[in-house]
């Protein structure tokens, strides 16, 4: 390793080391201000709220009707994360395997809906969902959330399939078990921890996922993000503290998944999808 | 077991299905057609669908009006120059920021915590950074406080409801996003590269300038596109932390209320459609002048 021990580099490297201190700093004191402000009875113009209370969660649970969100929120994502992983994990398993005509034009397909974002394609997808009718429900909301998660799943998927061995896949055929058989006590197995990290990632998402669900869901179809998105547009109507109540649930939500999440797979997965794929 | 199985049928060639796989066409590339057909229906088929509706106006008339509407009327086409005026500086700061501490990170053992950190924004989304920042950033807010306490400031600094408001929540959500994506550009390159350059007495900056940038720039060119696109299409920070009326009216807000307000998805179509045009062609024209620079290996042995 080089090391600069020059004044100058050492200046750069304090200043450098500032501005990340002054990024996480401010986006900690950004977190405990919401979390502040939901447990506390009244704060204004002062450092600290006078007193603290417990009463906004019991609140912004009833005004916002929370259970209701959040049993459709866990519904969506079950089955986003259900459909994508069978659509992603089938075709990832194409792709890894065979090479064919056509192959590097069905990857920029499944590509494209990564790069492009979702408010952009997803005018259109609400159009069109609209026009069937499918937008507002339950299945509407489900299948505009699955427009990025399924390419997600194979681009994840891709390489951690390249990595097995097909003599193994060989050697099961050869002992005579037939694709059922291969899937169940071969693949699924040596492919549990690929699929168990990309679930969880497609999982994350789509609880953040904000543009896709908005423009397509109802008002018996919504997610907590997209509830929190009204309740704070429409902020003045309720207390503040029983909005950001709610936020703190949403957090705690989205992050007790990310912990779980991240024993699996490494955060710079999150953004950087297939590139980063771990060794096993 | 049957000791007398019948015997093979002469063959005239290869069958249709054994010279389709040869051609790697067989049950398992079958696989793939679900996925396919769902990507067709739902991402190919909508932007089809969106792009001809473009042309088939509301009102009726011209197959041109709505975009005609739309750069005949300030109200409109200025949404372009407001998002432009969003994307384009933060992303350059984000850029900025991020390629020197991605290059001090590199070093560190210890990485994950910072990622780890750097994540959370990312993963709680930009409804509840807008939230976030609305009191933190407010004119009672910790911030303001702090600055006022050191007396750096008089009277609190506006910084919600306004540009200011929203560029703070595409820094806070854009930044980690930036620099994960340049660290992991940053460490694919071979550090006997830079070992080599300083053996031969190159300074810090020597080998940024001559071996890191050049080998780089491809790397930066598609983060900052990336970068670049998600900050174009910032929705709900611009309605909640902007002046949706005003600086901050943004084209993905003209979008949605063209969408939902007017019930003119023809519109939306149009404007949707412009958006995309104007993310790929500033896309284009970073990745064209990619041509520029090297192009080559740079992860050597290493991998």
């Amino acid at each position: 390793m080089i090391r600069d021990t020059t004044l100058g580099s050492k200046l750069w490297a304090a200043a450098i080391w500032f501005l990340v201190g002054f990024f996480v700093i401010n986006l900690f004191a950004m977190i405990a201000t919401v979390v502040t402000s939901s447990f506390a009875t009244r704060w204004l113009g002062t450092w600290l709220p006078v007193g603290f209370t417990t009463r906004w969660y019991s609140s912004a649970w009833s005004e916002f009707q929370l259970w209701d969100v959040l049993i459709v929120t866990f519904q969506v994502i079950a089955a986003v994360v259900f459909v994508s992983g069978a659509l992603g994990v089938t075709a990832a398993y194409a792709l890894a395997r065979r090479d064919f005509a056509g192959k590097r034009l069905l990857v920029l397909l499944f590509l494209l809906p990564l790069m492009i974002p979702p408010i952009t394609f997803g005018i259109p997808l609400a159009t069109v969902l609209y026009q069937t009718g499918l937008a507002g429900t339950f299945w509407g909301v489900v299948a505009a959330n699955l427009v990025p998660t399924v390419p997600f799943v194979i681009l994840v998927m891709i390489p951690f399939i390249e990595q097995i061995d097909p003599k193994i896949e060989a050697a099961a055929r050869v002992f005579g078990a037939n694709t059922f058989k291969l899937f169940v006590h071969v693949l699924l197995p040596l492919l549990l921890p690929g699929i168990l990290a990309a679930l969880l990632l497609v999982l994350v998402r789509t609880i953040a996922m904000f543009e896709l669900t908005f423009l397509v869901a109802g008002p018996t179809s919504q997610t907590l993000v997209v509830a929190l998105y009204y309740a704070v547009f429409a902020a003045g109507v309720r207390a503040v503290q029983s909005i950001d109540a709610m936020a703190v649930i949403y957090m705690v939500t989205t992050l007790v998944w990310l912990i779980i999440a991240l024993r699996f797979v490494n955060p710079t997965q999150i953004v950087t999808r297939a590139k980063q794929q771990p060794a096993h | 077991m049957d000791a007398l199985a019948p015997t093979a049928p002469v063959e005239h060639g290869p069958s249709l299905r054994q010279r389709l796989a040869a051609r790697g066409f067989d049950a398992v590339t079958l696989l793939v057609i679900p996925a396919a057909i769902f990507s067709l229906l739902l991402f190919v088929y909508p932007f089809a669908f969106g792009f001809i509706l473009s042309f088939e106006p509301k009102a009726g008339g011209d197959w041109l009006a709505n975009y005609k509407r739309f750069f005949s009327d300030p109200f409109l086409y200025d949404t372009i120059g407001n998002t432009l005026r969003l994307a384009i500086p933060v992303t350059l700061l984000n850029l900025v920021l991020a390629v020197p501490i991605a290059f001090r990170v590199r070093l560190m053992r210890r990485q994950r915590l910072l990622t780890t950190i750097l994540v959370l924004p990312i993963t709680l989304g930009t409804v509840l950074v807008a939230e976030g920042l609305l009191n933190y950033l407010g004119p009672q807010g910790w911030f303001n406080r702090t600055l006022m306490t050191f007396g750096l400031i008089s009277q609190p600094l506006k910084l919600v409801h306004n540009y200011w408001g929203v560029f703070a929540s595409l820094v806070i959500t854009g930044f980690p996003f930036t620099f994960l994506l340049t660290l992991s550009y940053v460490t694919g390159i071979d550090p006997a590269l830079e070992q080599a350059a300083a053996t031969l007495g190159a300074s810090a900056w020597q080998r940024f300038r001559h071996v890191y940038l050049p080998l780089l720039m491809p790397g930066f060119a598609i983060t900052f596109c990336l970068s670049f696109v998600q900050a174009f299409s910032v929705f709900p920070s611009a309605v909640l932390l902007g002046e949706p009326a005003g600086i901050t009216r943004v084209i993905s807000i003209a979008a949605a209320t063209a969408a939902f307000e007017e019930y003119d998805y023809s519109m939306a179509s149009s404007i949707a459609m412009i958006m995309g045009f104007v993310q790929l062609a500033i896309v284009v024209a970073v990745l064209a002048s990619r041509g520029l620079f090297y192009r080559g290996p740079a992860s050597g042995a290493k991998g």
